[in-house]
Order: structure tokens, then sequence, then C-alpha cells
């Protein structure tokens, strides 16, 4: 482990002030089961801990129709699937908490701290992007909101300044006829890292028309992608063979993956498709 | 360097502990270097074998990725803390009578998670079973022994 120092913050501004005098080598800890890894293995240079998982906004699930979901970026993933709320209205999110790591893990790790951490692998980031999510960033100028499918930059890399932390996380109320589903592909049952994943959110009218739609795929870039050519493709028709073909297709056309121990090039490519149709096929199923 | 050290006050197996740690500590390094508690055991140091696991508040997790200074106010459970005395709690008798180890490295973590487990749910199905210690590996017995034991520590008729 590198020299690191741990400092516990109460309130946003303390974090704020300890994050930007600790400067580069300062990291916020939430749940800590990515970044005490990277300190630990030197693959990210970390002199302090500033721990904000005592500051009560980081930790928080709160929920009305009219303002809709915001969460604490801290928020373990234990406590998001076991919320009624999400699992009443946001299933999507309980897809990818209830998958990342195995139960030790979720106990700890938050979606904040997956968003952060800001692997093109992330499996919670797909679902926040078919979301719609907003990210609450509060750093040294004040605080700011970043639509989350601009929030990752490059693998590991985000929109994050010195000084800067996510809050929260939006969500907008889910509209009447909408459903969203995750999913991933990895060769066993559970606990690794996805070859692939995707997310679809879909709203369905009364007739059976597509009237709004996202799909996002992981995994297949070096940041999750929101992939907008599948949404051209769905809205404005019913769902068919054709148009959830035509959404696959805008997936695999959007994937630039590489080929790691984990997969192929082709593979991922494949898997982009096969993930978006069925995301498709079963965000539609919750939408009914 | 004194600056480098804490103090971290903490509950661990029912028993107020405060102990001197390095800031830099993880606290399965806190629980075996500093406070002699051995059980939990180092395998991969990174997460993914839940050889380290313990009890934090209520929820399992692992003992490597926690830093001891986040353990302040805590209140903690290590497999030292499942028997009572030199009598062995059901969930450790039963991986005894089911053969559920062999090397043993992996047996304090699985003893915690199924403990934790069977805390919130006294009767899991063997699907549920499988994915609470899904971040329990093992080596040696290939599971099925170890699904074995939490069930009949359950009550449940095994075959």
């Amino acid at each position: 482990m590198q020299a690191v120092k741990y400092a516990r913050a109460g309130s946003v501004e303390e974090a704020v002030n300890l994050l930007q005098d600790g400067g580069d080598g300062a990291r916020p800890l939430a749940g800590g089961t990515d970044v005490i890894v990277q300190a630990r293995e030197r693959t990210r240079d970390i002199d302090l801990f500033v721990d904000i998982k005592h500051i009560p906004e980081l930790i928080s699930i709160e929920y009305s129709a009219d303002s809709g979901l915001t969460i604490g970026a801290a928020t373990p993933c234990y406590q998001l699937y076991g919320d009624s709320a999400i699992a009443d209205l946001y299933p999507a999110l309980v897809d990818c908490t209830s998958l990342i790591g195995g139960t030790a893990i979720q106990g700890r790790a938050s979606l904040g701290g997956n968003l952060c951490n800001s692997s093109p692998a992330a499996d919670g980031i797909p679902s926040l992007i078919v979301l719609e999510a907003q990210v609450e960033i509060a750093g040294p100028n004040g605080r700011r909101t970043v639509a989350v499918e601009d929030f990752c930059t490059a693998p590991g890399r985000n929109v994050l300044e010195s000084g800067e932390f996510v809050v929260k996380l939006h969500f907008p109320a889910p509209a009447e006829g909408s459903g969203a589903r995750f999913l991933r592909f990895i060769p066993r049952n559970e606990m690794d890292i996805a070859v692939a994943n995707a997310a679809t959110q879909v709203r369905l009218d009364s007739d059976g028309v597509v009237t709004w739609a996202r799909v996002a795929v992981g995994a297949i870039a070096p940041t999750p992608l929101l992939v907008a050519d599948a949404t051209d493709a769905l809205v404005g028709q019913p769902l068919s063979e054709e148009t959830i073909a035509a959404a696959a297709a805008a997936s695999r056309a959007a994937a630039n993956p590489i080929t790691d121990m984990r997969g192929s090039i082709r593979q991922r490519v494949h898997l982009a498709g096969v993930l978006t149709e069925r995301t498709i096929r079963q965000a539609a199923e919750r939408a009914a | 360097m004194a600056s480098e050290h804490i103090v971290v006050s903490c509950t661990i197996n029912g028993e107020q502990q405060v102990f001197l740690a390095n800031q830099r500590d993880s606290l399965l390094e806190a629980l075996r270097d500093r406070i002699g508690l051995t059980g939990a055991k180092e395998g991969c140091n990174n997460g993914n074998c839940g050889a380290c696991c313990v009890n934090m508040d209520g929820r399992i997790v692992n003992s490597c990725l926690v830093m001891a200074a986040e353990c302040e106010g805590a209140e903690i459970r290590t497999v030292e803390g499942l028997a009572s005395g030199d009598q062995l709690s059901p969930l450790q008798n039963a991986f005894l009578e089911q053969a559920a180890l062999q090397c043993g490295i992996c047996t304090p973590g699985f003893l915690v998670a199924a403990e934790a487990l069977l805390e919130q749910n006294p009767d899991p199905t063997e699907h549920e079973i499988r994915y609470w210690l899904a971040g329990n590996l093992c080596r040696c017995t290939g599971y099925d022994q170890n699904i074995k034991a939490v069930q009949q520590a359950a009550g449940q008729s095994v075959i």
C-alpha cells in the first residue's frame, strides 16, 4: 500500500477543502472497492483518502413523483436494490447493483464510485445513461451538474477537476409507459467483469408505438456509450423485428472495442448487438 | 512517523477494542497484525476471493477493502466470534460434518458470510446460498459440500 493518509469529512464543504488541499494525490473514498485496490497496486498515485461516507447527503435515497429519484453518490449497492421505490420504479438500477461484485462488495460499493472509477466495463453506467441520470458535482467553485453520458472521457478518466467529487445522482420520475432493463454478458454466473453489457429504456404509447428510447452499451469502447442511432431506429414506430434489428445494428456500428483476456473485438461487437436486442425486448415487457 | 498512526476504537466480537493502526492499514492488516485475530485470511488482497470476509455493522465486507481507519465506531464480527468458548456454532459443526473444507484457507470467510446469510434469511434456497457465497472462492471442495453445510445449518434436509 502507498503511504495513504485518511481523513473523514463531515460535510461537502469539508470534503472539497480536503480534496483541494490534498491536490492530485487526494481521492474521495466511498465504498473503496476499486480505489483501495488501486492504491495498493499502485495503479493510481494516491496519498490521501477523503472518506465521504459520513456526509449525510452522500448516503441517501429520496423519491417523489415530482422531483424523481435522488441518491447519494456513496450509497452502497445493497441499500439501492433493497429500496422499494427503486425496485418498483427503477428496476434497471436493481439489475446492475445486484450483480456488481459479490455480496461483500455490494455491502460497500456505490453507483457514484462505479461512475467515478470510469471503467469502460462499469456495470452501473449503462443503466444511469438510459435512465437520464444527472450527476451533481461539488467543487471549489460550488456545484455543477453534468449529464451522465458526458461524464466519462477515457478509461479511468472523467470530467472531474481538482477538488471536485460527485455528491448525488438525480433521475427523472419514469414517464407513463416506460420500462428499462440492464444485462451483462460474462462467461460464468456471477462475480466477473463484463465482456459486454447494455441497458435500454423505452416508452410505449397505448398503440404500442415507441415514443422515446435510449440504448447504452458498455465494455465495447473506451467509455460506456449512448447509442444515438439506436434511438433513431426505434422511435416513431411500433416495436418490430426490423426496428429491433436496426437498433442492434446501430450498437454494433457504434462499438469500438479491444481484444483482451475477457473477449475479442469480434465477440464484443456481436454481444453489443445481442444485448441491445435483449434489453429492448425486456425493457418493452417491463413497459407493458 | 507518529503522524502516520491513528487510534481506532471499535467493537470486535462484542468487546470494545482500542488499537493503534497505521493510516494505510486495511482492516485485515489491523485484525491480523495489530489485534492478533488471524482467522480472517489474506488470499488475493484485492476483493476477489472472500477469504478475509468479516461482518461490519451487520453486513459482510472484504476486510482487505476496508481501511482500518474507517472502522472508528464500527461493530466488527470475525470468525473468532462464532463459537462460544469451545462450543462450535451449528454452522461450524455443519461444515465439519459435511466435510466442507480441505485446506481451510477459505473457511473463515465462508463461515462469516454464511452466518450473515442465515441471520437475514434463515431458510435460503440453494440458488440464494450460491449467489450469496459467490464472492467466496474455494479451490478444494467444488462448493457442493459448502452449500450442503449451509443447508444443514438451516435445518434443511441434505441429500
